[in-house]
């Protein structure tokens, strides 16, 4: 028994459980889990009010039903909509406090918070389960006057800001899950960026899901102001479980004149075993609106978990010359299903947009890359380059694109490629001849297709994505 | 408009005299078609044209009977010149003429007393109230080795006399094996503000050649639309050429099942709009065993405030390993107001296929202009030059090489 769940481990190497004593919610979802949460995190009134605005929404809207992958019926009220370690509601004042257990966790999954404090790197926000458990870096990052903390603190703590902007990229009236998070979010990050600040190091958030029965609702808002540039990293992880757990975040970015956001994704959710039991349902909205004029907007995804992911990172090219920027990796395996691509909406004048997606897909999985490039009648001189390429193992898996492309001006250029291919055998062979074996060789041709995207990630995340698109591909060949 | 569907529904079972089979199917459909009504943008297939409310725009209380007994005067004048052919003419709807002259009489059949055949695209409303309304349907069968010396012209033609109206019709056409056929479908509109909805269904069997030519070319305000479904047994080919450019609205559909090895689709389509008119090209190349083989090339020149949609989708199948599948659209904008939707698609299942697509749309270049305004050429002509160079790239796809040449007329251009 023990053999076969070390064995398990080895697919998924994130898939321990912690054993940490959780608050919860009571199951399900109505008007006093949401004042529940609320009320956990101590937040003020006009919160609370807009939660609840979120929720009477909610009660009209229906889920969506044109995605390629189908999923049973949700119950949404059999989800634990808040779930907290225990020793969290009194929040520690310096990682030192934290509980060694959840430590330990975080060490598992490869982020040392209490050395982070003291090599140079990267910043981390933690959020587990549904809190956000510790936030290093936070003198340094105060020094040049960079803001960076969990959500709900930010609501107590820069009223002004969260309500400034909260809401002004994915609005309360979005769409099913989107609405669904607004009303019950529980954690995530905010990051201020004030005007002129390079942020002086990368900014990371892991999320990681532990309890089961739960789902995660993270809320992240970044905010980059007039000339400022900032990178953030976002890392997720869940326990090996049986059930299909639900992660529905929001993401928005506000990039105002002249400021760029760099923000990067390596997601790898538990996907389900091989004969697709369990896994995470990954339908998360990201949107990123670029103010001002020359702002830019950049997403960088590597998608290898999930049971099913549905998600398309956006970008609103609201000011002039404003630019957007979508890089996909997504690796589908045994019987996962993924639905995903970007929106590039151009409003400004002179602005561009670039797309480059490439999708692999294994087993049994299904795969869609899925897009819309609009160019409004008012977006005079834009251009936009879309390259899909997908790659298929296997005639038990499907590989799809399904571009929309909306042209209202005659100034603007559009150009869209696409291209279905499988691993050669000329390249398989010549790989083999020089001694790799053929899962290696397999590894190497895959890393060469999804290099453009690679490329995009800073240096510590490049390296972390490269052996997952290996791992994800295990067993697929032959 | 329900009320009026109704009315008109049962004055159609009323004057015509449809087999007992044939009136039980028609009411089934009819009912299918009331639950569903015209299309709207909330299905996925009708996201960019948007049916029901160009039809209410357009059209004033349209009505579905149309009293085929008094026989319609063929205008002479509109036939193509030129060209020898035989004749299929519809006029306002009614079929006044079949024509072979050129042909050996036995090779070809044509029947028209048939029992209607379930459609099996349950989720199109326009063929169920096709179904529902089509008064006589065609069936052309071309006997086995027999090739036509002549292609074959069907003419729709409509007249000031029709008004408001819905027309439904329906011609299926079985090419037996090793047969060939060059049809030319051919509009001429002088009608105001009538819905046409025409529904072809083609049985292309073994080593077949279809070549099929659409040719909707004089200015309109006509709603059309119109849906051809393509079976394909082993190494037959279609080839399929669109010039959407007359109607106030069309939307040509084509769904083409490549069921045998070596089977082959070619596409090809231009549009040439202006003022307020929008026209949509939907294709469905469904690749369903191994060695088959589609190309599709798109392209269009839109003036005022006119819009065009190509929403094509290319489809393989698990088994259909080896598939050749290209898809390419682009669209030239010439004014403020005009857009282009394009929707290209690729759906597959199989690991050993190349299948690419690509789709572009922008402005006329304008180092290409400046380079042939240096060389003497005033704007507007060079202008013409260009869009007509881009244009003939798709005419010079067309392998027959006197319909090329009528095409060329008609589209005016020169080589």
């Amino acid at each position: 028994m023990r053999e076969k769940q070390i064995d398990k481990l080895k697919d998924y190497k994130y898939g321990f459980t912690t054993d940490i004593e959780n608050i919860r919610a009571p199951k399900g979802l109505n008007k006093e889990v949401i004042e529940f949460i609320s009320k956990a995190k101590k937040e003020p009134k006009w919160m609370l009010d807009w939660r609840m605005k979120a929720f009477e929404r909610l009660k009209n809207l229906k889920e969506p039903n044109w995605q390629k992958p189908k999923y049973p019926k949700i119950d949404y009220q059999d989800i634990y909509y808040y779930s907290a370690p225990k020793s969290a509601s009194e929040k520690p004042k310096s990682i030192d406090e934290l509980d060694p257990k959840l430590l330990e966790t975080y060490k598992k999954l490869g982020i040392p918070l209490q050395e982070q404090q003291r090599l140079n790197g990267i910043a981390v926000d933690a959020v587990f389960d549904s809190v956000s458990v510790a936030t290093t870096f936070k003198d340094k990052l105060n020094e040049v006057g960079v803001i960076f903390c969990s959500i709900s603190e930010a609501i107590q703590k820069h009223p002004g800001l969260v309500k400034k902007y909260l809401g002004s990229v994915i609005p309360l009236t979005d769409h099913y899950f989107a609405t669904l998070n607004s009303a019950v979010f529980t954690d995530g990050s905010f990051v201020y960026i004030p005007s002129g600040v390079k942020c002086p190091m990368e900014l990371s958030t892991y999320f990681r899901i532990n309890a089961s029965q739960t789902g995660q609702f993270e809320r992240t808002l970044i905010i980059a102001d007039k000339g400022s540039y900032v990178s953030y990293l976002e890392g997720c992880t869940a326990p090996m479980r049986d059930e299909n757990q639900l992660h529905a975040a929001n993401v928005e970015l506000v990039a105002l004149d002249n400021a760029e956001i760099k923000y990067s994704t390596v997601q790898n959710w538990y996907p389900g075993d091989e004969n697709g039991k369990g896994g995470i349902y990954n339908f998360v909205t990201k949107r990123g609106l670029c103010k001002g004029t020359n702002s830019k907007i950049s997403w960088t995804q590597v998608e290898t978990g999930s049971a099913i992911t549905w998600k398309y990172p956006s970008c609103i090219l609201q000011g002039d010359n404003s630019i957007g920027e979508f890089y996909s990796i997504a690796i589908t395996n045994n019987h996962q299903k993924a639905d995903t691509g970007t929106k590039m909406i151009h409003l400004g004048k002179n602005t561009k947009s670039k797309i480059i997606s490439k999708g692999i897909s294994a087993g049994f999985s299904d795969m869609t890359y899925r897009g819309l490039v609009d160019i409004s009648s008012k977006a005079k001189n834009s251009r936009n380059y879309t390259q899909c390429d997908s790659l298929l193992m296997g005639n038990k898996c499907g590989a799809h694109t399904v571009p929309y492309i909306k042209n209202k001006n005659p100034e603007s250029n559009i150009a869209h490629e696409a291209t279905t291919s499988k691993i050669s055998e000329e390249q398989l062979h010549y790989c083999q001849q020089r001694g790799l074996n053929p899962e290696e060789a397999v590894g190497l041709i895959v890393n060469g297709f999804c290099k453009e995207v690679l490329q995009q990630l800073p240096m510590e995340f490049a390296v972390e994505a490269q052996k997952l698109v290996g791992i994800s591909l295990e067993g697929s060949v032959g | 408009m329900e009320e009026q569907l109704k009315i008109d529904f049962e004055k159609l079972l009323e004057t015509s005299n449809f087999s007992k089979k044939n009136v039980e199917i028609k009411r089934k459909n009819f009912e299918n078609f009331i639950e569903k009504g015209f299309p709207n943008r909330r299905e996925e297939n009708w996201k960019f044209s948007d049916l029901n409310q160009i039809i209410s725009k357009n059209i004033k209380n349209l009505s579905f009977y149309n009293d085929l007994s008094k026989p319609n005067k063929i205008d002479q004048s509109i036939f193509i010149d030129g060209l020898e052919h035989n004749k299929l003419v519809f006029v306002n709807g009614r079929i006044e003429k079949i024509e072979f002259d050129y042909e050996e009489k036995n090779k070809i059949e044509i029947l028209d007393d048939l029992v209607l055949e379930k459609s099996n695209n349950a989720n199109n409303s326009l063929l169920f109230l096709n179904n529902a309304f089509v008064n006589k349907y065609f069936k052309l069968i071309v006997k086995k080795n027999y090739s036509l010396k002549k292609p074959l012209v069907i003419y729709n033609i409509t007249n000031k006399d029709l008004i408001s109206k819905s027309i439904n019709l329906k011609v299926n056409i079985s090419l037996e094996e090793n047969s060939s056929l060059k049809l030319i479908e051919f509009f001429n509109d002088r009608s105001i503000t009538n819905f046409i909805n025409i529904n072809y269904n083609f049985d292309i069997q073994k080593n077949s050649i279809l070549k099929n030519y659409k040719i909707d070319n004089n200015s309109n305000s006509n709603i059309k639309y119109s849906f051809s479904n393509i079976n394909q047994d082993s190494n037959s080919v279609s080839e399929i050429f669109l010039l959407s450019s007359g109607s106030e609205f069309i939307k040509n559909e084509i769904n083409c099942n490549l069921n045998g090895k070596y089977a082959s689709a070619f596409v090809n389509g231009v549009f040439i709009l202006d003022e307020t008119k929008h026209h949509e090209i939907k294709t469905n190349i469904n690749h369903l065993a191994e060695n088959t083989k589609s190309y599709q090339l798109i392209k269009g020149v839109l003036e005022d405030t006119s819009k065009a949609v190509y929403q094509g989708k290319i489809f393989v199948d698990s088994k259909a390993q080896k598939t050749d599948g290209y898809q390419l659209s682009k669209a030239i904008l010439l004014n403020d107001n005009t857009e282009f939707n394009a929707k290209p698609e690729l759906e597959i299942y199989a690991d050993d296929v190349k299948c690419s697509h690509g789709s572009a749309s922008g402005s006329l270049n304008e180092d290409s202009i400046f380079y042939l305004m240096s060389r003497g050429l005033n704007y507007q002509e060079a202008k013409k030059l260009l869009i007509n160079g881009f244009l003939l790239d798709v005419v010079e796809k067309i392998t027959d090489s006197e319909i090329k040449n009528l095409i060329k007329n008609i589209m005016s251009l020169k080589q």
